[in-house]
């Protein structure tokens, strides 16, 4: 065994299965704290923006990482139900619904959809799988492209509402805070959501299901419910993002909510991070939306832009050096720093 | 007609994908953006040297043949021995760094080679109408994919190939060595991209999303001939081409998404191919 993309390293699952030792306790505080810090230490609407759309992108990859990273079904279609939240949002709001009502149907809709699509495909393994994610996604981007009520290639686009506040989700544009702490709270409740599930059983029936499929069924578990659960579960947390995404921009179309680019947005988040870590999405969005946006600001007068090449260049690393992504990287700096004092890391000797 | 001239280019686009697939099991998810680099290369020889693309295929294959070294070197070779979820990531970083190359590079405007010299042939069949462009190019693409499929069959070097992909092990005892073949099998690859990126500049536009484009159909010219197969992409880019300008006849914006469609049917259902026997 070399380096795996998958390692789960092991004090993250520790703490999700044996509860929190103070450690973890006051790594989340610290993280918490440095979140709710944020926009008043960096009072500027560039930061601002950066840390909305890293937060929301991150919510995304948590949800991704449930299917991908624990469950070991990397999809490359994570857009779809990123995508179905907008879509509902924005038709929903349209109607005059409440967006918070919108976000919940979005939710269970994309849920549903999750299970659609992974009846018939569960029984693809690797890149056949990967390769049919593409396919339903770009399939789906190409109807609503064409469909006249989902207002085509140009989109929806979402009222403004008669008076701001938290009910309707619309803001002082000036000021972008109470969206920033909306994309927070979101995070954290996905954050926690996804950490509980992962606690029980179903996180370790989804990564025996990863690290051996055919071993996982020998020992009684259900393969196939395994994923649908999981693939539930995970539509239904990026549904979400993609409803508050459509709040925050206001325009729903295509390629921004469905698009292939979103997909391995998402997924490359988590993979930055760290495939199958609760840390992971939340380092990996930040590193990435900050790059993306710097680059797209310092180009923006060229026509040129960098932020696909840097995306690229970053999963061909992190392939290559680090394939436990930045949360890996962090745990051999941390073995480094304080020794081998601490427990030794599974599956990651040398050939 | 024109359905069966577009699908010989989609059997060489497939090719390499395939070749590479069965010799070392890898999906190269980045094998779109090799044929779109080679529309690039095409295109640059044209505007920079004037060349016609027809005389800029070795030039484009010579460069996608070097860019399959690089490529299997630096990356492939160091991720072959980790699990399968590994090497589809860094295929997959592969696409989006080459795409990112192109649009930072080549901008994204779209690239067009004015009046190829392949637009004075023309052929009509009594109302039937056949360019000169697009005739070239599936005959070369043709005689490529055939040329490929030959040498994998008939020749030693090819028969090598198919015993590392069958057996590694086993074609190790032979005393094959799998490294090298391995870093054969991705020049064929990128060369059979180059040959299909510069005939393509008869009559197509480069831009940096003609990689996706085209390396969607390559997956599902793959998975309908049987992965692995070479045979059965060239069978199955013909069919996928016929099926695109009948679909193309009756709803022109729902070609890619009948083309996928046919993907997900073929691998949920008859997973070795519609034309593979494995």
């Amino acid at each position: 065994m070399t380096a795996t993309l998958t390692p789960a390293p092991e004090s993250v699952t520790q703490a999700v299965r044996s509860g929190p030792p103070w450690r973890t306790v006051a790594g989340l505080a610290l993280t918490l704290i440095l979140l709710i810090a944020y926009p008043f230490a960096l009072p500027t609407v560039f930061a601002a923006n950066i840390g909305i759309l890293a937060l929301t992108f991150a919510t995304a990859a948590v949800g991704w990482n449930l299917l991908g990273g624990y469950t070991g079904q990397v999809s490359f279609g994570q857009a779809l139900f990123f995508g179905i939240g907008a879509y509902t949002t924005a038709l929903g709001v349209r109607a005059g619904w409440s967006p918070w009502l919108t976000f919940v149907v979005g939710s269970v809709l994309a849920a549903g959809v999750a299970v659609l699509v992974m009846w018939p495909t569960s029984r693809l393994r690797n890149h056949y799988f990967s390769i049919a994610t593409i396919a339903v996604t770009q399939i789906v981007m190409i109807l609503v492209t064409n469909i006249e009520w989902l207002g085509r290639a140009s989109g929806l686009e979402l009222p403004i509402p008669d008076h701001n506040g938290l009910a309707t989700l619309s803001f002082n544009p000036r000021d972008k805070t109470p969206y920033y702490f909306v994309a927070l709270g979101m995070f954290v409740v996905a954050w926690v959501a996804g950490a509980w599930l992962l606690r029980g059983r179903l996180g370790v029936y989804a990564m025996a299901v990863r690290d051996d499929q055919e071993a996982a069924a020998a020992i009684g578990v259900s393969v196939r419910q395994v994923k649908l659960v999981m693939a539930a579960l995970s539509g239904s947390i990026a549904a979400v993002p993609g409803g508050f995404f459509a709040m925050y921009v206001s325009l729903v179309d295509p390629p921004s909510v469905l698009g292939l680019n979103l997909s391995i947005q998402i997924a490359l988040i988590a993979v930055l991070g760290g495939v199958g870590t609760l840390a992971g999405p939340l380092l990996g969005a930040w590193t990435l939306i900050f790059l993306q946006e710097y680059t797209r600001s310092e180009l923006s007068s060229t026509g040129r832009s960098l932020d696909l090449l840097i995306y690229g260049a970053l999963i061909v690393l992190v392939t290559l050096v680090e394939p436990g992504g930045i949360v890996g990287l962090a745990q051999r700096i941390g073995r480094r720093l304080f020794g081998a004092a601490r427990r030794p890391r599974p599956g990651k000797g040398k050939p | 007609m024109n359905g069966v001239l577009l699908g010989a280019v989609f059997a060489l686009a497939a090719v390499g994908l395939t070749l590479i697939f069965g010799v070392m099991d890898v999906v190269n998810f980045a094998h779109g953006e090799f044929l779109m680099l080679g529309m690039y290369t095409a295109f640059f020889a044209w505007s920079l040297f004037g060349l016609d693309p027809m005389l800029s295929v070795p030039i484009s294959a010579l460069a996608m043949a070097l860019l399959g070294w690089i490529v299997y070197r630096g990356v492939i070779a160091r991720v072959l021995t980790g699990p399968p979820l590994n090497q589809v990531i860094a295929t997959f970083g592969l696409l989006v760094l080459l795409r990112g190359l192109a649009q930072l590079l080549f901008t994204a405007d779209t690239r067009k080679v004015l009046h190829p010299w392949a637009e004075n042939i023309r052929f009509e069949i009594g109302s039937v109408v056949i360019g000169g462009p697009q005739l070239l190019t599936a005959i070369g693409a043709l005689g490529c994919t055939l040329l490929v499929g030959w040498f994998i069959d008939r020749t030693e070097i090819g028969t090598a190939l198919r015993a590392v992909g069958e057996d590694r092990a086993a074609a190790a005892l032979q005393g094959l060595d799998a490294e090298k073949l391995f870093r054969l099998a991705w020049m064929i690859a990128g060369a059979t991209t180059g040959v299909a990126g510069a005939l393509l500049m008869n009559s197509y536009v480069a831009s940096p999303e003609a990689g996706i484009a085209f390396g969607l159909i390559s997956f599902v010219v793959v998975a309908l001939g049987g992965f692995g197969s070479i045979g059965g992409a060239a069978v199955a880019g013909i069919g996928l081409g016929v099926v695109q300008g009948v679909v193309g006849a009756y709803a022109a914006n729902y070609t890619l998404a009948a083309a996928l469609a046919l993907y997900l049917v073929v691998v949920l259902v008859r997973p070795q191919g519609l034309v593979g026997n494995r």
